[in-house]
């Protein structure tokens, strides 16, 4: 039987404010344990939360970003659980009046565009972290992280493969880094999601029982979980099985899920409004003014890219999912006259570099106008594509200014007739069998001797300097 | 001179002629302490050291002449909810019976700020929980003037303390009428104030929504004096306001002539008791011939309030007190096996019986299924009460009844059956429903010779109009004067 995966996502982003949610604390990750803390991050008692204006704007300005209706009122609930990172036993979120709903982000995959709903975004806090003691004295709870600003971001259930999962996820990704909404560090869990999937054959019209995933902290482990969980569905139910409603956890080293709770076994949350916050009111007034401050999105900035510096589609798509890269690309292309070539860099070495370094596009050791005049370099034939490579490796492990790496190491092309002809005639006296092969019309034997000039040359003749005294000097023979 | 016997107003007067001293003032506190705190059991800390240090440091102050607040010098009590850093705030709860705030509450702050004397800490029912003291760890508070009765709750050791001169005047709490019960029963002036009027920033939560922080006084014009100190708004409660008021004391007017006056036929009805119906239509009397309008009126919905409260007041304490669970302060269990069992054990052996029957109650009220039946049904009849009380004052200015159905009862009369109990706060937790004020004054004593307590209930930031009532009726009837029979 055929099957249809469907794929909701519940995804937590820390906001980047400066100060928590409900405190003067500060926000900024890491830290000794228990040292951004106050009386309220720690759930002492006479504390009250006192809401962060910003955190509100904040995730107003998700919700317009992702093409929400803004609640001109909303409320605060408390959701109660024990555990001890929750300080308060209980987490100030929002239930039944969430401060944004309906919207949608647009994604493409295999060149369909598709909707995928969100049903809601709201704000919550988020809680401490257990450390589990190495040398087992015990756990400990560290609350700094205690009442960092969250959004939840929930979507309805219409992706359908870890592919449209994946790119709605990267678009979200790349539109609250371009709000500045969220930093979107994963490795440091200031964006995660909640995986909720299930089964149906082809063509049924009811939903399949869905289980949940919580928690997965990048990108690919996301894409192998629904991967493995659609399977793992799929299988139960041709084998007659029948999908339990849970909640699985993603194991990421072993690379598979297993069954944490039933919802048996699930929590009655008691949400009930806080009776410590007033209902937050936000008029037409404020939301202009946070629409005012949003800036281009990834989808324009790609259009832009593709209409004003003629890069290809793919390119300005892959280019403009991170707001980084786009900048650094932006600026690069700005003092470039070559746009083009300015994304071929980005797309080929500077791609693989980030890829082999695991560095983020916000970490290139060098400044953009260093990656234009390499570009100008080639363009103006003062060195070659491919010392240019070389170059670009000194640019990435020094951060120098090409020209000043082309003067210190001597890398400029040479264009001297008589330096190349003296270096072609000693490489025809040292090779007279592929002159022969030459001769008798190989004409592979050109490019071999080619290769010999430029090593002999280390690369720097100008090639069709080369290709043209060759010519002159082998048809004297 | 008996220095004890002093009012605050009184008292700051007297140092302010150099007729005597803070230490002096002090000192009187600190030996009345000594002597009956043992047979009372007021006070939960005394902080002996620290207020004699305190007393010093303000009186060099008068003595430089400088200019202090009216409240400068005068040694007061605090209830044991309320934060104060560096000395154990219990909430009378063997739960945080190891539990010293790093910070000082809002309302300590600002007595601080004023340079009053603090000499301790307060028995209250634990977690404020209770009517008449008998749910504190720390042991009964007795009534000054029986000692073999309640003197009233949560706010026991407060009124205990004012009225047997242990304090000169004593910051409570008041949530459900703890301040004003038990300054009924003890004979001695307590104000609710309207929600928002009063910081709760480090006054533990019982019931959010509630809360409020309320001086307990020996009479009126101390408990204006008080309200100018704590009163105002904090940015570090969101719920705070600025109530509008600057001087409290400015409607300490000797003049009710117009006033309209309602008597809800409710409040005289039923389980009241016969002589505190007669002692408060006796007060009546008495605003009428100072020239007020005495008019009946009718709240039908009063007794609706009673379950309404302890329905919304058990399910945010539920909530609040979730945060004891024995890992980050407080009361731990010596042994348990898991993370689950230290929860199940901390908490069982921390919390008291009428606290935990709070929760558990409160957890079922909000739980899945049962939130609309009753949660949100209670938030409903909050709001109607709300109506109910808006529609009252058009006709009227304040709302005149007893404070409590009855006078001080026997310790353990009402600890069998919890809802004996409850009913005794049914006269005063519409107020705190309805977001209302009122202050609770001495009107006379029952045959046994025990006070009995009248409420001026005023509309949401009356208090200028209730102040100006119970001055004058303070003022023409000798008020507190029956308070030196006590203790």
């Amino acid at each position: 039987m055929e099957y249809e995966v469907v794929i909701g996502l519940e995804i937590h982003a820390e906001l980047a404010t400066k100060s928590k949610i409900y405190c003067g604390c500060t926000t900024e990750f890491g830290g000794e344990p228990n040292t951004h803390c106050c009386p309220g991050c720690i759930g002492m008692p006479g504390a009250l939360p006192v809401l962060n204006k910003a955190v509100v704007e904040y995730a107003i300005k998700a919700g317009l970003a992702t093409n929400c209706e803004i609640s001109h009122y909303s409320r605060q609930d408390r959701k109660h659980y024990f555990y001890p990172d929750l300080a308060k036993a209980y987490q100030i979120s929002q239930c039944e009046y969430p401060l944004c709903r309906n919207g949608y982000l647009e994604i493409e995959v295999n060149g369909e565009k598709k909707k995928i709903g969100i049903t809601r975004i709201h704000i919550e806090e988020d809680a401490g972290k257990l450390i589990h003691d190495e040398y087992g004295r015990g756990t400990f709870v560290d609350y700094n992280r205690s009442g960092v600003p969250l959004i939840e971001i929930v979507t309805e259930p219409d992706m359908r493969s870890s592919a449209e999962v994946k790119a709605f996820f990267e678009k979200l990704k790349a539109i609250l880094e371009y709000t500045a909404v969220s930093d979107c560090k994963m490795q440091e869990g200031s964006l995660r999601a909640d995986i909720n999937l299930s089964v149906r054959p082809k063509g049924q019209k009811e939903f399949g029982v869905r289980t949940e995933m919580k928690n997965l902290n990048s990108i690919r482990a996301i894409v192998r979980a629904v991967e493995f969980e659609a399977k793992r569905q799929i299988l139960e139910l041709e084998y007659g099985g029948v999908i339990e409603r849970e909640t699985r956890r993603w194991d990421d080293v072993k690379g598979e899920s297993y069954s944490m709770r039933t919802k048996e076994e699930a929590t009655d949350y008691r949400y009930m409004p806080d009776p410590d916050l007033y209902p937050i009111y936000v008029d037409q007034e404020w939301i202009e003014q946070i629409r005012a401050t949003i800036p281009e999105l990834p989808d324009d900035r790609k259009k832009r890219f593709i209409s004003e510096l003629g890069i290809p589609e793919y390119d300005a798509s892959i280019i403009t999912a991170s707001k980084p890269l786009a900048d650094f690309f932006e600026a690069a292309a700005k003092e470039s006259k070559n746009a083009k070539a300015i994304s071929n860099w980005v797309m080929g070495d500077l791609m693989k570099k980030l890829n082999d370094t695991g560095l983020e596009p916000s970490d290139i050791p060098f400044a953009p106008g260093n990656l234009a005049r390499l570009v100008s370099l080639i363009d103006e034939n003062v060195i070659s594509g491919k010392i240019a490579k070389q170059v670009f490796d000194i640019m990435w492990e020094t951060g120098e200014d090409p020209a000043d790496i082309v003067e210190k190491k001597g890398l400029k092309v040479v264009t001297d007739t008589d330096a190349i002809r003296s270096v072609i005639i000693q490489v025809i006296s040292a090779n007279p069998k592929s002159v022969e092969d030459y001769k008798s019309g190989k004409t592979k034997a050109m490019g071999f001797l080619i290769g010999q000039i430029m090593r002999e040359t280390k690369g720097k003749a100008d090639p069709q300097a080369v290709n043209r005294l060759l010519k002159e000097e082998l048809d004297k023979l | 001179m008996e220095l004890t016997k002093l009012t605050a107003c009184q008292a700051a007067d007297k140092i302010r002629k150099k007729e005597i001293s803070v230490p002096e003032l002090t000192y009187a506190y600190l030996d009345k302490i000594i002597e009956l705190n043992k047979k009372i059991g007021a006070y939960i800390t005394v902080c002996g050291q620290e207020a004699e240090k305190q007393a010093d440091i303000v009186q060099k102050k008068f003595d430089k002449n400088e200019e202090l607040p009216l409240i400068a010098g005068i040694p007061a009590g605090i209830n044991d909810n309320i934060c104060t850093s560096g000395v154990l705030t219990s909430c009378g709860s063997r739960m945080l019976s190891n539990f010293v705030p790093p910070y000082d509450a809002t309302v300590i702050k600002k007595l601080s700020q004023n340079h009053a004397v603090l000499l301790g800490k307060l028995n209250m029912d634990e977690f404020a929980m209770g009517s008449s003291n008998e749910t504190s760890w720390y042991g009964q508070v007795k009534n000054p003037w029986d000692p073999e009765r309640v003197p009233g709750g949560s706010g026991g050791g407060a009124a205990a303390a004012v009225a047997s001169k242990m304090a000169c005047f004593a910051l409570g709490s008041d949530t459900g009428g703890s301040a004003r019960l038990a300054a009924s029963f003890c004979g001695v002036v307590g104000l609710r104030p309207t929600y928002g009027t009063v910081s709760r920033y480090g006054l533990v939560a019982f019931a959010s929504s509630m809360d409020q922080a309320a001086p307990v006084t020996r009479d009126v014009a101390d408990c204006a004096a008080v309200m100018n100190v704590i009163a105002g708004y904090d940015p570090l409660d969101s719920i705070s306001r600025d109530s509008g008021y600057e001087d409290y004391t400015s409607f300490l007017e000797n003049d009710v002539k117009g006033l309209k006056i309602g008597l809800p036929k409710e409040y005289f009805s039923g389980a009241v008791q016969k002589e505190v119906k007669e002692k408060v239509l006796d007060a009546a009397k008495v605003f009428e011939s100072l020239g007020a309008e005495i008019e009946e009126i009718s709240l039908p919905l009063f007794e609706y309030a009673l379950p309404a409260y302890y329905i919304i007041s058990s399910a945010e304490a539920s909530s609040n007190l979730a945060q004891y669970d024995g890992i980050k302060y407080g009361y731990r269990a010596q042994q348990f096996e898991d993370l689950v069992d230290l929860y199940k054990k901390s908490r069982g052996e921390g919390f008291g019986e009428e606290v935990k029957r709070r929760i558990l109650f409160g957890t079922y009220v909000l739980g899945a299924g049962n939130y609309d039946v009753f949660y949100n049904k209670a938030l409903k009849v909050k709001r109607m009460i709300f109506e109910e009380y808006q529609n009252a004052y058009q006709k009227v200015d304040i709302i005149l009844g007893p404070t409590a159905p009855s006078t001080a009862f026997k310790i353990g009369e009402k600890t069998v059956d919890p809802l004996d109990m409850y009913l005794i706060d049914a006269y005063t937790v519409p107020v705190n429903l309805a977001g209302l004020c009122a202050i609770s004054l001495p009107c006379g004593f029952d045959s046994s010779g025990l006070p009995v307590g009248m409420q001026l209930i005023g509309k949401p930031y009356g208090e200028g109009t209730i102040l100006r009532a119970a001055f004058t009726y303070e003022k023409n009837t000798g008020g507190n004067g029956g308070i030196d029979r006590g203790v």
